[in-house]
Parts: C-alpha cells; sequence; structure tokens
C-alpha cells in the first residue's frame, strides 16, 4: 500500500476502518542470509537499506519488545551533524543528507523539521570551543555558524539573554539545517518499507545466545522463539550490546547509563528552534503536539534500570527554568529513561568483531537518533560485503587496540 | 538517588555527597611497557559492564574523600555491600554487610 492524497481521501471515506497492517509479524523461519538483533531505528535502517541497496531480502530482524520500543522511541530527536572531527562530520553530514529525503524515500512523514539547533555559549571557553567547531564544520562544508546573543534571542524569543543570569549566553552556534523528526515514524517508517520488500520482523522475540560453529564463526543465534541460523549477525542493541556481545565472548568497551527525558503539558507553539547548553545541561524543543521536549543528563553510574534519578531532571529543570524564564509555572507531564552505551571517545563502533559473522553497530550512547539513516546505510553496506564502508572505517571497534580514538566528547558533552 | 553508605565514615549518606569511579577492581597492570597494544587497550577502555552484579569504585567526595568499592545490582540499583579499597569483593549472595538500604 502506497501513500498518497488519494489513498488518504478513500480511507478518511470509508471511516479510516479500512487501513492495512504496515508490517507483517511472521514467525521466523529456520534461518536468514543474516539476523539483525534489535529493532532499534538502526537496526531497521540496515535491514531497509540491505534490501534496498544490496537486493538482500532474506533477513530478519530480532527484537526482544516492540519495535522502536527502545532508545529509538525513547530520545528527543535532535538532528544535527556540526561534530568536530572529519570522521564524524562525514557519518553525521551523511545522515544529514539521507533526512532531507526520507519521508519521500519511505513514503512515510517522519516529519523532519529543519527548525535549527542552537548551541549556547556561556563563557569565553565555550566561545572558544564553540568557534572552532563552526571553523572545522565550515571547512568541510557543514553548515553552522556564531551567532550573537541578540541573534540568538532573535532567533529564539523566549530565550533570556540578560546579562544578569548566572550564566549569561554570550552568543551560539546555530546549525540551520539541524532539527527534529519524528521517532517513531522513523522505525515504523523504516519497518514498513523493509517488510514490504521481505525483511522478517520477528518481535517480543530476545536473542538469547550466539551460537558457533565448530571453526569459532557465527552459525545462529539462540531465541526465545528458538534457534535461527545465521551466517552473518549484525548486534544493533544499544544499551544491552555488552550483554549481547558477551553471548558470543566478546567483550567491548561500553558502559551503559540511564538517560532521561521529560516533556510538559502541552502549550501554544512558542519554542521555534532547539535550543541547546552544555555548560548547564539542558536542552529544549517543542512538538508538534505542544508539549516541550527537556532533556536530561545521564545518571552518574551504569544502570540498567530504564529511569534516570529525580535529582538529574531537577538540575536541568533549573536550567531551563533560568534559560526560559516563561516556562517555570509549566507542570511536567512525564519522564522516562532510556539505556544508552557509551564509548570512551563517544563515538559510535560500527564494524567487524574478532568473531567471524559477527558485526555490531553500537556506541552511539547519548546521540545516535540523528545518524539513524546514515548508520543504517553504511552498516547495510558492512553486512552485505564483510567490509567496512570507507565512512565507517574509522569506527572500528579495533580503534580501541590503536588508539585511533574519534574524540568528541566536546561536541557530544550535553546528552543529545 | 542512591542512598550509599560508606564503609569509613560508617554512615549512609546521600548519592549527592559521592563521585562514581566506575568499574572496580581493574588494576593498573605492574609493567605497561611488556603489554602489546591490545592487552593495553583492554586495561584502558574494555569495562564489563554487566547487566546484574557490578563491583564498582565511589569516592566520599564530600565527607572523608575516600575511595572504596561497592557491589550493586545494576537492574534494581540496590546496592548489596560497601567495603574498602584494597579488600577483596565480598560474595554478593552472603549476607549484606555495610548497605545502603
Ligand atoms: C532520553 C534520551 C534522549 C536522547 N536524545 C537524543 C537526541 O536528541 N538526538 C539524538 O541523536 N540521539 C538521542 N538519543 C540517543 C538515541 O536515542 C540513540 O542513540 C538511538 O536511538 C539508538 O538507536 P538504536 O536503534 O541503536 O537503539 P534502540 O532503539 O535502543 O534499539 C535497540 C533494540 O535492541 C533491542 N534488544 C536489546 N537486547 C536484545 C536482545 N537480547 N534480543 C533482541 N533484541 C534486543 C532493544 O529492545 C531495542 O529495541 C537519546 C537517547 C535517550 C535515552
Ligand atoms: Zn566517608
Amino acid at each position: 500500500m502506497k501513500f498518497s492524497f488519494a489513498s488518504v481521501l478513500s480511507n478518511a471515506l470509508g471511516g479510516n476502518a479500512a487501513w492495512p497492517a504496515q508490517w507483517r509479524s511472521p514467525e521466523p523461519k529456520a534461518s536468514y542470509d543474516a539476523v539483525i538483533v534489535g529493532a532499534g531505528g538502526h537496526g531497521l535502517a540496515t535491514a531497509y537499506y540491505m534490501a534496498k541497496e544490496r537486493g538482500l531480502t532474506n533477513v530478519a530482524v530480532i527484537e526482544k519488545g516492540w519495535l522502536g520500543g527502545g532508545n529509538t522511541g525513547r530520545n528527543t530527536t535532535i538532528i544535527r551533524s556540526n561534530y568536530l572531527w572529519e570522521e564524524s562530520e562525514a557519518i553525521y553530514e551523511h545522515a544529514m543528507g539521507l533526512w532531507q529525503e526520507l519521508s519521500t524515500e519511505l513514503n512515510y512523514n517522519v516529519m523532519y523539521s529543519a527548525r535549527g539547533v542552537m548551541m549556547l555559549a556561556h563563557d569565553r571557553h565555550d566561545v572558544e570551543t564553540f568557534k572552532r567547531h563552526v571553523h572545522a564544520n565550515r571547512l568541510a562544508g557543514i553548515d553552522n555558524e556564531w551567532i550573537s546573543a541578540g541573534e540568538a534571542k532573535a532567533f529564539c524569543p523566549p530565550l533570556d539573554v540578560s546579562p544578569t543570569l548566572r550564566f549569561p549566553v554570550v552568543g551560539a552556534a546555530l546549525q540551520r539545517c539541524g532539527g527534529v523528526a519524528r521517532h517513531d515514524a522513523v522505525a515504523w517508517g523504516y519497518a514498513r518499507a523493509a517488510s514490504a520488500m521481505g525483511v522478517d520482523i520477528v518481535q517480543n522475540c530476545a536473542v538469547t545466545g550466539i551460537r558457533r560453529d565448530p571453526s569459532g564463526a557465527v552459525a545462529g543465534v539462540e531465541t526465545s522463539k528458538g534457534f535461527i541460523g545465521a551466517k552473518k549477525v549484525g548486534v544493533v542493541a544499544a544499551g544491552h550490546t555488552s550483554t549481547v556481545m558477551a553471548m558470543a565472548g566478546v567483550r567491548m568497551p561500553l558502559e551503559s547509563y540511564p538517560l532521561q527525558a521529560l516533556v510538559s503539558e502541552p502549550v501554544k507553539p512558542f519554542m521555534p528552534c532547539v535550543v541547546m547548553s552544555n555548560k548547564i545541561h539542558a536542552y529544549m524543543s517543542q512538538s508538534d503536539k505542544g508539549e516541550l521536549v527537556i532533556g536530561a543528563g545521564t545518571d552518574a553510574y551504569t544502570s540498567y534500570s530504564q529511569r534516570g534519578a529525580l535529582h538529574i531532571s531537577e538540575h536541568t529543570l533549573e536550567a531551563i527554568c533560568e534559560l526560559f524564564p516563561a516556562v517555570r509555572r509549566l507542570r511536567m507531564l512525564r519522564n522516562w529513561g532510556g539505556i544508552v552505551d557509551v564509548t570512551p571517545d563517544r563515538s559510535p563502533i560500527i564494524g567487524r568483531t574478532p568473531v567471524a559473522g559477527l558485526f555490531v553497530n553500537c556506541g552511539w550512547g547519548t546521540g545516535g537518533f540523528k545518524a539513524t539513516p546514515g548508520s543504517g546505510h553504511v552498516f547495510a553496506h558492512t553486512l552485505a560485503t564483510g567490509e567496512p564502508h570507507p565512512i565507517a572505517a574509522p569506527f572500528s571497534l579495533d580503534r580501541f587496540r590503536t588508539g585511533r580514538l574519534i574524540d568528541e566528547a566536546a561536541a557530544a558533552a550535553v546528552a543529545h | 538517588m542512591l542512598l550509599i553508605r560508606c564503609p569509613y565514615c560508617d554512615m549512609a549518606r546521600p548519592e549527592l555527597e559521592f563521585r562514581y569511579g566506575g568499574q572496580a577492581h581493574v588494576a593498573r597492570p605492574a609493567d605497561p611497557a611488556t603489554l602489546d597494544d591490545a592487552a593495553w587497550g583492554e586495561f584502558l577502555y574494555v569495562r564489563s559492564n554487566p547487566r546484574g552484579v557490578a563491583a564498582e569504585r565511589w569516592r566520599h567526595a564530600a565527607g572523608c574523600g575516600r575511595f572504596f568499592n561497592c557491589l550493586r545490582d545494576t537492574v534494581s540499583d540496590r546496592i548489596l555491600a560497601t567495603y574498602p579499597a584494597g579488600a577483596p569483593a565480598p560474595d554478593p549472595a552472603a549476607p549484606a554487610s555495610g548497605s545502603g538500604r
């Protein structure tokens, strides 16, 4: 089924009772050419590009819960590509390019909205760091500009830029093509398109083991629905990657932390863009439903509890109230947490592992939603060919042996 | 917020008084120069990240200032035991001592 004006109209006339299911829910087959563990945005995008660009449709995506129910459905959806190093610029900009046409490509409205992402500078250190990023980005042809506090105020009127603030706004880095998208729609759009091409998405099916053949290579996965054979397994399990990789005896340079977000009661449109402050650790945008979407930090300690501590969100709300005095009397509607997989250099790990046939795409930590299309695209190449895509090559697991880290701690300092 | 018992002060205090110090019992290799890159990378970067009982370091930053270790279940966040740096990890199945409950 293709979404079109005609299909929307005819279904509306029929009382919207005749919409078909958007993807199949098959029982798993005995074996596949490749199995992807984790039906988050990255796993589903991987399957989609494998089918679409490589003609590989004998593929299953195995999900222990429901698709998109991990960090994909829990994130604050900020999209930007103004990272510091060439390697990161390449992969995040690759994703940025794919976002532009994604709704058309998937025939599914992912509600990508390039409303601008503004990162506030509060002191001289911030100014120097952000200007360095702006210059590096411009050399690489990536949209990012330095603006004054007055221009920041003009771009985002609810922002308080008065010099009397405890942490006054002294300027900002603005990426105008940055913005947000509808997280669920990204998962659903990729799932629908992949399923239509023959990819099996198996939900409520936890991977509990990774079976190896006598040579040590991957033979398939043990799941709560039985054994599923596959010569290639791609693990895309975000915060649970360490536990899944441990099933194959592979130890990872990852730590899993709870990261939380919260939304306010819905109000009329008043927040025109995304604003983030690394220094006082707060960021905010407004959803199309009217809720203010606010991101807090990670807890101090590793955990799989999938909820963050109250003092973490309190800290963020204090900063939000300081920057946006108009929101002080709003009530928060709900908050939640996701488990994010953090690498030592805050950059992802995409590629081969020491186990033949076992591949991994993880370590996106607090900020991988923005990369979803690009990550799936390059990982599909890796799974199809067994070789890293040129854009993904620097993000190998091996960099933690060679020492060629890609340190994005500054770009990723606020959890997003 | 966790309630953590500092084994030196012998008091259960709010998490805000402490700093997290990552995985415990990661000993610095006695002679780093003899390690190959893989072993050195493992020491620097690879972590157990268990879903279950984790041994981890904490520092009582706003108290006695000292490092100690802690066993915590990373699914429930329940603290099973805290113990001085240098002491071996207690058996998590044994009755809790110095627990922060
Ligand atoms: C609160 C919060 C805010 C965030 N804000 C932003 C933001 O503004 N911008 C941004 O770019 N990024 C943000 N992120 C990060 C972003 O959400 C993630 O980097 C990204 O969504 C990861 O996608 P994924 O598909 O790899 O993971 P997930 O969507 O988590 O998918 C992994 C899937 O693997 C499944 N799985 C795990 N173990 C198993 C198993 N044993 N068997 C089968 N399936 C398994 C899980 O159930 C899950 O569905 C945020 C994250 C959080 C938590
Ligand atoms: Zn103490």
